[in-house]
């Protein structure tokens, strides 16, 4: 073990080395790894942040999908009560308008009816009035016996 | 490959001497031809293979590193980004974990501490005589392939670490706080030249065990592969089984190359650490 002056150079080498080190090997590579850690770190973070995204746009949706099912199902009821309001009205409708034409034609018929017998009960009334006349022409006179003619045409 | 003309003695000491160049005793320059001329050269001569190579390899260390740190990304690394975070990351796990306050230059600090004392413990791994072999072709007569085998090398890490702990103690706490930090405990104010004693033994046994811990595991491990290379010239049988046993220490040395630089760079995070606190 003898020491000489590479002691000095080696000290020197060294101080050299470790200047360089520090200033352009070390900080570079730290500043790399750092930006990759952050990069890391934030790609976990915005993962997350998408997971909870996820879970929030899921739940808003079953939201939605129960707000539209509940507005279809009363949009449904809806329509079946007015349908059935309209089938109702229309066979109220029908009914009345039904009756009314029944109870038209039935006063109808009625008045027919009664116009026809009151023609025929004129026309029976001429007939049995000529027919009588006819018979009692020869016997009878139509003045003389106009009681019991206006008589037999009243109970016709 | 002890050669026909050496010793095993000689193949050790062959291999154990570092390129010295200095000034020779007779006042001219050159490169020192035995271990003894390398004494004589003093302070001033420096050992050229241990520099050649430490330079070497930090400097590939920072080419790779900056290379990865000049197309560094956020998005998706590739092998050689991905490595070197790999890296970084442990780097920066040990540093969270045993350094508890803010400096931008500790982290920078262990990740070059670390890099460099692997890549230096690395060229154990490197069959022993490949090199220096070659560099004898080209007529140099030593190299020493591993640099953390040269104390010079580790105590120069552990050095400029030591006067970080001491810049750092002086600046967090004040020399009054460092000298009371150093003086006043573990005992009563009265007996602090004991304190002074044992704190300032503490103190410099930091840095000495730091290099020797590091050298000594590196030299130990070099010259057992110089041992087993040994067995090479000893016929078929001898040198099968010295294969065999390089093979198995030099697995086993991967754990230890790795085990130290990681030791070497725990120890300089914990000691900026203990440098920064108030309290022990």
């Amino acid at each position: 073990m003898n020491f000489n002056a590479t002691l000095i150079g080696q000290s020197i080498t060294f101080v050299f080395f470790v200047w360089f080190c520090m200033k352009y090997v070390w900080p570079p590579i730290m500043n790399a790894l750092e930006a990759r850690k952050k990069q890391i770190a934030d790609g976990l973070a915005a993962a997350d942040r998408g997971k909870h995204e996820l879970e929030l746009a899921a739940k808003k949706a079953a939201d939605n999908m129960r707000d539209a099912k509940a507005q279809a199902a009363e949009v449904l009821a809806q329509a079946e009560k007015r349908a059935a309001q309209i089938v109702e009205d229309a066979k109220n409708a029908a009914k009345a308008e039904g009756d009314r034409q029944l109870a038209a034609a039935q006063a109808n018929i009625e008045m027919e009816t009664n116009r026809a017998r009151e023609s025929l009960r004129e026309q029976v009334a001429q007939l049995a009035v000529a027919g009588a006349e006819k018979i009692l022409r020869r016997e009878v006179n139509a003045q003389s016996h106009a009681d019991l003619l206006n008589q037999l045409k009243a109970e016709l | 490959m002890s050669g026909e003309a050496h010793t095993s003695g000689d193949y050790i000491k062959h291999h154990l001497q570092n390129l010295t160049f200095g000034q020779h005793s007779d006042g001219t320059w050159g490169i020192a031809h035995s271990t003894q001329e390398a004494k004589e050269m003093g302070f001033w001569a420096i050992n050229v293979d241990s520099m050649a190579f430490s330079i070497g390899l930090g400097l590939l260390f920072l080419l790779f590193f900056r290379k990865a740190a000049k197309s560094a990304t956020a998005g998706v690394p590739s092998g050689l980004q991905n490595f070197v975070e790999w890296v970084v990351e442990f780097v920066d796990g040990s540093v969270r974990g045993s350094f508890s306050h803010h400096n931008p230059l500790v982290a920078p600090l262990a990740l070059t501490v670390f890099m460099w004392v692997f890549l230096m413990n690395f060229m154990d791994l490197l069959p022993i005589d490949w090199l220096p072999w070659a560099a004898g072709l080209a007529g140099v007569p030593y190299l020493k392939v591993v640099p953390s085998t040269d104390p010079n090398v580790t105590f120069a890490l552990a050095l400029s670490v030591f006067f970080l702990v001491l810049y750092y103690s002086t600046k967090m706490k004040g020399p009054g706080g460092f000298f009371a930090e150093l003086a006043f405990q573990p005992f009563p104010k009265w007996m602090f030249p004991v304190n002074l004693l044992l704190e300032g033994v503490g103190l410099i046994a930091k840095p000495i065990s730091l290099a020797l811990r590091l050298f000594g595991n590196m030299y130990a491990g070099e010259m057992i592969f110089i041992l087993i290379a040994l067995m090479f010239g000893g016929g078929f049988l001898l040198g099968l089984f010295g294969g065999v046993l390089q093979w198995a220490w030099a697995v086993f040395h991967i754990l230890i190359i790795t085990l130290q630089a990681f030791i070497f760079m725990t120890l300089t995070i914990v000691y900026l650490d203990m440098a920064h606190s108030e309290h022990h």
